[in-house]
């Protein structure tokens, strides 16, 4: 090499470094959103993403009034893979916040990286338990829910309508068990039969069959994602939709309406959220949401932008100083934003205590079919973990 | 409790019957061109997805799944073309590594054209009723529709197999390739046929399955597993087993999932059957190979070899 093209080099750069220089005295916020781009359950990951992106759009680009850098990464819906690109964010990247999460496993095994790195985690999903209860932590909030609350809301509902007979069916693993248990705890009814299926089963018309000889008065149904796709269909071309009322929780939801249509006309699922909760941030988020992507929302979305908008008012109350990380959680706890589900207050343990809604899927005067809102279940919901928490 | 029975076995023989259509194409590939074929799930997928596009496009259920078996034909002749010509000497780890890179390009081919959310698919009105079984309970037509068109395809494969000058050449490529070749076959041609045809019966099997199951990208692993557990009972190569094998683990799985609990609740206290009965119920079909693999490890029909 001469001399003059090492010159050259040398010259480039150190050019290069004395424009480096400004660059990072310009302040900016990266959050690293971590979800499920890939394989089947990628739709989810797909729509977090699209409200993640709207959360910016309404805040001009800027969140904490900086200016922002989304990482996203991939967890395929594995904990060692979540795991890893939570760590490739903290040291790689060097993220301020990492956000998203669908699963309950990969949330647990990503938790403990983030926070033993100093750095906030906001849970958009996954609600697992001992998150709320002896392994919360100061630096993980969750803007989505505890898992037993939605059942636990399906569950009340039963009871004070005073359905008996119920038939259970549930995927035969740690959340299945846990949904049923959070039902049980308010509904005291008869329970015909609790069956557990195999994960990710196709075929339920054997259930069907089962289910039918048992007589019960009514069925309530966890099957998340692809399994309850394939159950509503089965349950309709059963000729059991109109029959029998059918209680679920995780099963409907706007993802799976465009794939079952009409199958799921007249079921009822609980959720704290819906399309059309009436308050100005949400109608805002709906119409916009529909306007960009041509399709309506879904509660996941609704988690993502929340967790964008969280982020926002806890920057912004240190003026933007990221290292503040204890001025940041202390106004995080406040929950001073304009979220989607309307105010909510964060309990001890960094988990909303919010309402709970009677949702019904109807179809509406265009045609569309949609989730209502038919009644408030629970006001002000606490989860039955956070005594648990020791957190001060 | 007879009535009971008898809908869960009609229930399991459709099942089956699914099971055969995917597990025929599967077996001659596997048994006449001696690959290995992961990606006849992504086969099954293609066929789905093909059919519910062809339906919305022409408004006809029948015209939608003539457009999907040909599609599914073409897509099955032009992966043999393309990629499985240069697989044929390698040995089978390649064939797996190759073919699990087609099911990739297919999940990831089909999210890119249709989206990855699930896909609306439905059967045709004509198939939305009911029969009402002789036991006093109802049946979806559109399930007994999935028995009787099964049903009928294993005839007359059964047919082509045994009495066309195709199938004994199919049957010949089964026990002796290099023999079939020497004799002056076109085996290359043969080979590009049998697995055109191969595919065009996991996309029956995808179409037939599109108005019950989950259309989306990767819906044709979920069922593949059991689809190779199928051709392991039945014997390699063999059509016979396939049908044989498909509806043994159809039954078997279906009967498990409804039976076994209550079975064990009469022999170990409840909460202990509880949690052993769906479990148990979800391992009955690989039991049920090794037991197979233990006492006839060619599986119960095979084609080749004795």
């Amino acid at each position: 090499m001469s001399n003059s093209i090492r010159v050259a080099f040398a010259l480039t750069a150190a050019a290069a470094f004395a424009f480096a220089g400004p660059a990072a005295a310009q302040q900016k916020i990266k959050i690293g959103f971590i979800s499920t781009f890939s394989g089947p359950q990628g739709v989810m990951g797909q729509y977090m993403k699209e409200s993640v992106e709207l959360a910016i759009e309404h805040l001009g680009g800027k969140v904490g009034g900086l200016p922002v850098e989304m990482v996203y990464g991939d967890d395929q819906v594995k904990p060692d893979v979540g795991v890893q690109v939570a760590e490739e964010m903290l040291k790689k990247q060097q993220v301020d916040f990492v956000s998203g999460i669908i699963w309950s496993n990969v949330m647990l095994a990503v938790v403990p990286v983030v926070t033993g790195a100093g750095k906030i985690m906001v849970g958009s999903n996954a609600g697992a338990s001992p998150l709320a209860g002896s392994q919360c932590n100061k630096l993980y909030f969750s803007t989505s829910w505890n898992n037993d609350q939605t059942p636990e809301a399906m569950g009340k509902f039963l009871q004070d309508s005073n359905v008996n007979d119920l038939y259970v069916i549930a995927p035969n693993y740690q959340a299945g068990k846990d949904m049923v248990s959070g039902l049980k705890r308010y509904y005291k009814g008869r329970i015909v039969e609790e069956n557990y299926t195999k994960l990710g089963q196709q075929d339920y018309q054997a259930e069907i069959t089962q289910l039918r000889s048992k007589n019960p008065k009514a069925v309530f149904a966890f099957l998340p994602g692809g399994m309850g796709i394939q159950f509503l269909k089965q349950y309709d071309q059963a000729g059991l939709r109109d029959q029998l009322p059918l209680y679920t929780v995780y099963t409907v939801d706007e993802i799976s309406i465009p794939a079952v249509k009409d199958a799921a006309l007249g079921i009822y699922e609980t959720r704290y959220w819906s399309p059309d909760l009436k308050n100005p941030a949400n109608e805002k988020f709906v119409s916009d949401y529909k306007k960009k992507y041509g399709k309506l929302p879904v509660f996941y979305g609704a988690q993502a932008y929340d967790s964008i908008m969280l982020i926002d008012s806890g920057v912004k109350a240190v003026k933007g100083n990221l290292k503040d990380t204890n001025g940041m959680v202390a106004a995080m706890e406040k929950a001073d934003f304009k979220s989607l589900r309307g105010p909510f207050q964060y309990n001890v343990n960094h988990h909303p205590i919010q309402n709970f809604y009677l949702l019904k899927t109807v179809k509406t005067a265009n045609g569309d079919i949609e989730m209502h809102i038919q009644k408030t279940i629970f006001e002000k919901h606490k989860d039955s973990y956070y005594q648990e928490c020791k957190m001060k | 409790m007879w009535s009971l029975l008898f809908e869960q076995t009609l229930n399991g023989l459709q099942f089956g019957v699914m099971l055969f259509l995917m597990a025929a194409g599967l077996t001659l590939v596997l048994g006449i061109m001696n690959v290995v074929n992961l990606a006849h799930g992504s086969l099954y997928m293609v066929g789905a997805y093909l059919t519910v596009a062809a339906f919305r496009w022409t408004g006809s259920y029948l015209l939608g799944v003539a457009l999907g078996l040909g599609g599914t034909l073409v897509v099955g002749m032009i992966v043999e073309v393309v990629v499985l010509r240069a697989l044929y000497p390698r040995d089978h780890l390649d064939q797996v590594l190759a073919t699990f890179g087609l099911i990739l390009f297919f999940n990831e081919l089909v999210a890119i054209i249709w989206g990855r959310a699930a896909l609306f698919a439905s059967g045709p009105s004509w198939l939305s009723g009911h029969i009402n079984l002789f036991t006093g309970s109802r049946y979806p037509m559109y399930r007994a529709a999935i028995i009787v068109v099964g049903l009928i395809t294993a005839v007359i494969l059964w047919y082509v197999v045994t009495r066309t000058r195709l199938g004994m050449l199919i049957r010949a490529g089964a026990t002796n390739r290099t023999m079939v070749a020497a004799l002056g076959i076109n085996i290359r041609l043969l080979y590009t046929v049998v697995f055109g045809f191969g595919a065009a019966l996991a996309g029956l099997a995808g179409l037939l399955a599109g108005p019950i199951y989950n259309v989306q990208p990767g819906m044709g692993e979920l069922i593949l597993i059991q689809v190779f557990v199928v051709i392991v009972i039945g014997g390699i190569g063999s059509i016979r087993g396939a049908l044989v094998g498909a509806i043994i683990v159809g039954i078997v799985d279906t009967l498990g999932r409804a039976f076994l609990k209550p079975l064990l609740g009469t022999l170990i206290s409840g909460p202990a059957a509880e949690s052993a009965g769906p479990a148990l119920a979800s391992m009955l079909i690989y039991l049920l190979m090794a037991a197979v693999l233990a006492f006839k490890p060619q599986g119960l029909f095979p084609a080749r070899g004795s």
